[in-house]
């Protein structure tokens, strides 16, 4: 049972609008911040395009898709965040800008809303400790795209107190998504194992260990995984993988998480993956997943 | 394409029944040795270069110390072949087929294609230690296990975050309990000396495993 009733989302970007989806979904009335009026309108679009398309396909009861855009409301007024009982914030990855934006919610919100973040690599603790409400802080690392996945990364920092833990884990819970507790360590537990394990994959291509195609079939058939690394790094885009090794190498300085010399020359030769046609493997088309 | 198999000792790879070998004769073109002994059979085997090809079963070794290399144009028609086997599991659909810099793209193919008619799936590899699936995936192994001790998250939770974040049907932590954490050590401890690369040697979870099995076997409390 849950608490929480308003949720804001802060960021209208990728994962801001998806878990901006799950929460209308769950039928809470759902306010998403961006500075960006453009930023809103997009998010907006593809909202309904999903919500429509679930209904069409059988995964949304008729009207819902209408019921939860009409709990769905954007803003680019920071100040209309006050009346929500939990924001998540789901900006770009730079500590000093999270903190900005947790300084000024703080003032704005009432002592009680509840702080969230969506980092994937930036420590919660180091973030809770910029917002002015550090007790009343935790991480919540939904994963792409937020609108399909249910895993959420729970993590509590060093000063966030048992209670907002567990009005946080609730909340989840209420969302439909499935709640996994982890250390606010870098990378949590997803990206810690999957960034240096598709790097491993990409060095062996380096090495001439053998092709992509092959190393792809050999995971898929050895695993049963869904997709060989190759494929999903394809998907995640070399621009991207390369960001995210920074951030972990960064953080870590373990080896395996420092960016192949491959990404880099991929990415100046234009070979980001899927959304160029070409990575790893070539593409008809370009067209990314859920789009 | 007609191959004949010389069975030398257990063969990791085919342990029971299965088409591949129903599907041997006496005689044959292409010609496999199966099993822990198969380097050493092929050792004392004749008339190979008669073959379309010659497959020699591989544990963790390279295919090179079996055929002997030479300035980075070692190769013929003798390739590596193991089907890729998770401790205790059943072995999988997979067979890791390896090659050398100057091994005859003729002999892959006949190799390749009658692993396939027996319904297996093929992944060409070059001859480097671990080849493609343990190479790729002792490393992450080991971490979850690092990770389990350093208490990150539970192994449950550890298991169910990459099965639900990546849809992988079994987490870490779930398979290798299931298959051995011993075998992992073995595999590790010799991929660990193979390559002289620290994510590869051998968790610490492992090493007890391995260290309980054999006390189990002598009869140790």
């Amino acid at each position: 049972m849950t608490t929480i009733k308003t949720v804001g989302v802060a960021g209208a970007g990728t994962m801001g609008a998806g878990i901006a989806i799950v929460a209308a979904r769950a039928g809470f009335k759902t306010i998403v911040f961006d500075a960006r009026q453009e930023a809103l309108d997009r998010a907006r679009g593809q909202t309904e395009a999903f919500l429509k398309k679930s209904e069409e396909r059988g995964k949304l009861p008729a009207g819902a898709a209408a019921a939860a855009m009409s709990r769905w409301e954007g803003t680019t007024a920071l100040d209309d965040l006050a009346s929500c009982d939990i924001i998540i914030e789901a900006i770009f990855e730079d500590l000093a800008v999270k903190h900005q934006l947790f300084g000024q919610l703080n003032e704005v919100c009432p002592p009680d809303t509840i702080f969230a973040s969506n980092t994937s690599t930036i420590s919660i603790t180091e973030i809770a400790g910029g917002s002015g409400r550090p007790d009343r802080f935790v991480g919540m690392h939904f994963c792409l795209p937020a609108q399909l996945m249910k895993l959420i990364e729970m993590s509590p920092g060093l000063a966030t107190s048992e209670g907002t833990f567990q009005t946080a884990w609730a909340f989840a819970e209420a969302m439909g998504q499935k709640p996994v507790a982890t250390q606010d360590t870098p990378g949590f537990i997803l990206n810690y194992f999957l960034i240096p394990f598709n790097n491993d994959a990409i060095r062996l291509v380096e090495q001439g260990v053998a092709e992509p195609a092959d190393i792809d079939t050999a995971i898929k058939t050895a695993l049963g995984y869904p997709m060989g690394p190759l494929e999903l790094l394809d998907l995640v885009g070399m621009d991207t993988q390369k960001l995210l090794c920074e951030a972990m190498h960064g953080l870590t300085h373990e080896p395996r998480a420092a960016c192949p010399p491959l990404v880099r020359r991929m990415i100046a030769a234009k070979r980001l993956g899927k959304k160029t046609g070409k990575g790893f493997h070539t593409y008809g088309d370009t067209k990314m997943f859920g789009a | 394409m007609r191959y004949e198999i010389v069975k030398a000792g257990e063969s990791r790879s085919f342990p029971t029944s299965h088409p591949f070998l129903e599907q041997a004769g006496p005689h044959g073109e292409g010609l496999f040795y199966l099993g822990t002994d198969a380097g050493s059979a092929f050792g004392n085997g004749e008339g190979h270069e008669s073959r379309s090809f010659v497959a020699i079963e591989l544990g963790t070794e390279c295919l090179g110390s079996h055929t002997g290399e030479h300035r980075g144009e070692e190769g013929s028609n003798v390739v590596g072949f193991a089907r890729f086997r998770l401790g205790d599991a059943d072995p999988s659909p997979l067979v890791e087929l390896v090659r050398q810099p100057g091994t005859h793209p003729a002999a892959i193919e006949a190799a390749r294609a009658v692993f396939q008619a027996a319904g297996l799936v093929v992944a060409v590899c070059n001859d480097f230690p671990g080849r493609i699936v343990d190479r790729l995936i002792r490393p992450y192994f080991n971490a979850a296990l690092r990770r389990l001790d350093e208490k990150l998250a539970s192994a449950d939770d550890l298991d169910k975050t990459l099965c639900l974040g990546l849809g992988y049907p079994e987490g870490p932590i779930s398979l290798l309990e299931r298959t051995g954490l011993a075998h992992h050590f073995r595999v590790t401890q010799a991929l660990h000396e193979a390559l002289g690369q620290e994510p590869y040697a051998p968790a610490r979870r492992a090493r007890v495993a391995a260290e309980r099995e054999e006390r189990v076997k002598r009869g140790l409390p």
